[in-house]
């Protein structure tokens, strides 16, 4: 892998900036089971970083490392060049740092917009009292952040169920919801658990489009975890490959798909 | 015919979130809010306030509280009775202590006290939940009416160990003891319900209300998007304590006038209370409103139509009563779990493409 510690440019001539964060000789251990075995890799300002690896590599573990869910038992994290302390997941959110889920975590009995607005909570700062009245603050606040979740809206095209509960919306609609609360908190890093999950052709596609527009235009790092690899290869700017809680490969999709090892981890090897 | 969207259009983010969109709900909020500020205290008897409107005033606020814990923020309680007790010795003990300072202020610093008490027995939420909070709280529930019936401090040393209630004025009007009149009684718990709901809607509308339902409908995508489950938890276990509190304060010191904490506050009314909340809808402050009503009419209607219409005996129609209110409950959660508040709001869905449904 060559170095590009100051940052480079990648093939459709995006500028990809230094080092977000960084993940140093990260180790997790469930009682006696490793999920993740001394992995290091980092994550660079503006661009999409893949996770893959067949089923029970420990991607998911990764990702819950990264939003402070899981604290790692060796090693640590470092965002903006700052280690990370142990953190609850809450404070994690405050720092920037968005995820969606593998299993939609929606709030089923708040609409589309409240579900958004909840986003938005880590920006909101008026008091028990002002709430209450409902006087000045509260209110002109509540305004403003509406004003900014409806652009997201816009921008997902989920105008139309604005004031549904979530609780009645399709599969591929909430994956969509879901992204936009995510999005709602303006995030730094935004982490994709599977976004593609049990999508058909179409709604994938959609999904793509609205990651690289994301990325595009709110110039948002994602770090997302997929197993369609036509999706990977297509999306993401580099790619970690992980095999039994191990790195097998990281470099740019070309490098990854020529890398024997992970070509093995996909393909099995015979064992005679 | 009447009860349209079409045509209302909105221009703003405030016009678009208001309380009531619609015009017709609009116009009707203000008809209600006229008659029961205008109309009724011109009528009011004694049988009236006290059999029906002021219990159900008062209920109201108490539904209204514990619908903030147990429909917004999803922590089960069964301690309501207990923290009404804690409103009305909190209220006895000021009234009877501050003898000068306005009972109004009294019956709100009741309930802050309510919420500080509410807090400490909230802080088991954070660990556990569902069923296993619901025991918790009925710890609270015992533990608070045992503390007001051994402490002799809390009913001042009486004889009889009751709290009996002074006599108190607001604008020179008596709103407490013997000589208050049925208007007082009625405009002083009216008062109270309009501030209470007008605060429980802000609430629950805005970001504090967002965070509730966030933690009741999944409290780790809720951790995980910022929200602090303890600060979250307790807020809901505080606010939902004082107006609790405060139901407890009005209860003793304008209804009942003279209290025994086991018989007025028993595990009973925490019960009551929350078929009040389920009945009328979890998460619905219009739901507080109806279930209160359910509860507190259905009986003095059933009431009058057993003893007063068919002429049965009272000590019979008593019992027919209690065993037609049961059935009622049980059919009526059967046909609709989600209670009176998603009746209204179907009957509402209906209205608006009446009369052409197609």
């Amino acid at each position: 892998m060559n170095d590009m510690s100051e940052g480079y440019v990648t093939a459709d001539g995006r500028k990809i900036g230094g080092t977000l964060m960084e993940m140093k000789n990260i180790t997790l251990k469930f009682g006696g089971v490793t999920a993740i075995q001394d992995i290091s890799f980092d994550i660079r300002d503006g661009e999409i970083r893949a996770i893959i690896g067949p089923n029970g590599a420990g991607k998911s573990s990764m990702l819950n490392v990264i939003s402070g869910f899981y604290i790692p038992t060796e090693g640590s994290v470092y965002f903006k060049g700052v280690k990370r302390g142990p953190m609850k997941p809450y404070q994690v959110a405050q720092l920037g740092i968005a995820r969606t889920f593998q299993n939609i975590a929606l709030f089923d009995g708040m609409s589309v917009l409240d579900n958004i607005m909840t986003g938005r909570l880590t920006l909101m700062k008026s008091g028990l009292l002002s709430q209450a009245m409902w006087w000045g603050g509260a209110s002109k606040e509540e305004d403003e952040h509406r004003e900014k979740v409806e652009k997201i809206i816009d921008f997902l095209e989920i105008q139309s169920i604005r004031k549904t509960p979530v609780g009645r919306l399709p599969y591929g609609l909430k994956k969509r919801v879901e992204l936009a609360r995510a999005l709602a908190a303006e995030p730094k890093i935004l982490l994709l658990d599977e976004p593609m999950a049990g999508m058909n052709v179409e709604e994938k596609e959609d999904m793509c489009r609205f990651i690289l527009d994301v990325n595009d235009e709110f110039g948002t790092t994602i770090a997302l975890i997929e197993h369609d690899m036509g999706v990977v290869m297509d999306l993401s700017d580099r790619v970690v490959v992980m095999d039994y809680g191990k790195k097998i490969g990281d470099g740019t999709p070309d490098e990854v798909r020529n890398n024997q090892d992970v070509i093995d981890a996909y393909l099995g090897v015979s064992h005679d | 015919m009447f009860y349209r969207e079409a045509g209302d259009f909105k221009t703003s983010y405030r016009e678009d979130s208001q309380t009531f969109p619609i015009k017709f709900d609009r116009l009707r909020f203000y008809a209600v809010l006229a008659i029961a500020f205008g109309v009724i205290p011109l009528f009011i008897n004694d049988y009236w306030a006290n059999a029906v409107a002021v219990p159900f005033l008062i209920y109201a606020i108490a539904a209204i509280g514990l619908n903030i814990l147990v429909g917004y923020a999803g922590q089960v309680s069964l301690g309501t009775g207990g923290f009404m007790a804690v409103g009305a010795y909190a209220v006895y003990k000021l009234m009877t202590a501050f003898p000068e300072v306005s009972v109004f202020i009294h019956v709100l610093l009741a309930g802050g006290i309510t919420a500080l008490v509410g807090v400490l027995f909230g802080l088991p939420s954070l660990r556990i939940k569902g069923f296993y909070l619901a025991v918790a709280t009925l710890a609270a529930q015992f533990f608070l009416v045992w503390l007001f019936n051994k402490v002799p401090w809390f009913y001042n040393y009486s004889a009889s160990g009751q709290i009996n209630a002074p006599d108190r004025t607001i604008f020179g009007v008596f709103v407490t003891g013997a000589q208050t009149s049925a208007t007082a009684k009625y405009m002083f718990c009216l008062v109270m319900l309009t501030i209470v709901a007008v605060l429980a809607r802000n609430l629950t509308r805005g970001t504090i209300g967002r965070k509730w339902m966030a933690i009741r409908d999944m409290d780790i995508a809720a951790e995980i998007i910022g929200v602090n489950p303890l600060t979250t938890k307790m807020t809901a276990f505080a606010v939902s304590s004082f107006f609790i509190g405060i139901a407890g304060a009005l209860f003793f010191a304008v209804y009942l006038g003279a209290a025994e904490v086991g018989e007025s506050f028993g595990i009973q009314k925490s019960f009551l209370i929350l078929f009040m909340v389920i009945i009328g809808g979890l998460g619905s402050i219009f739901g507080s409103f109806a279930g209160a009503a359910f509860l507190v009419l259905l009986p003095v209607f059933l009431k009058n139509v057993l003893v007063g219409m068919l002429g049965w005996p009272t000590d019979l129609a008593a019992h027919i009563e209690l065993m037609i209110v049961g059935a009622l409950i049980v059919i009526f959660l059967i046909a609709e779990p989600h209670g009176l508040a998603q009746l209204w709001r179907v009957a509402k869905e209906k209205l608006r493409l009446w009369p052409f449904p197609h």
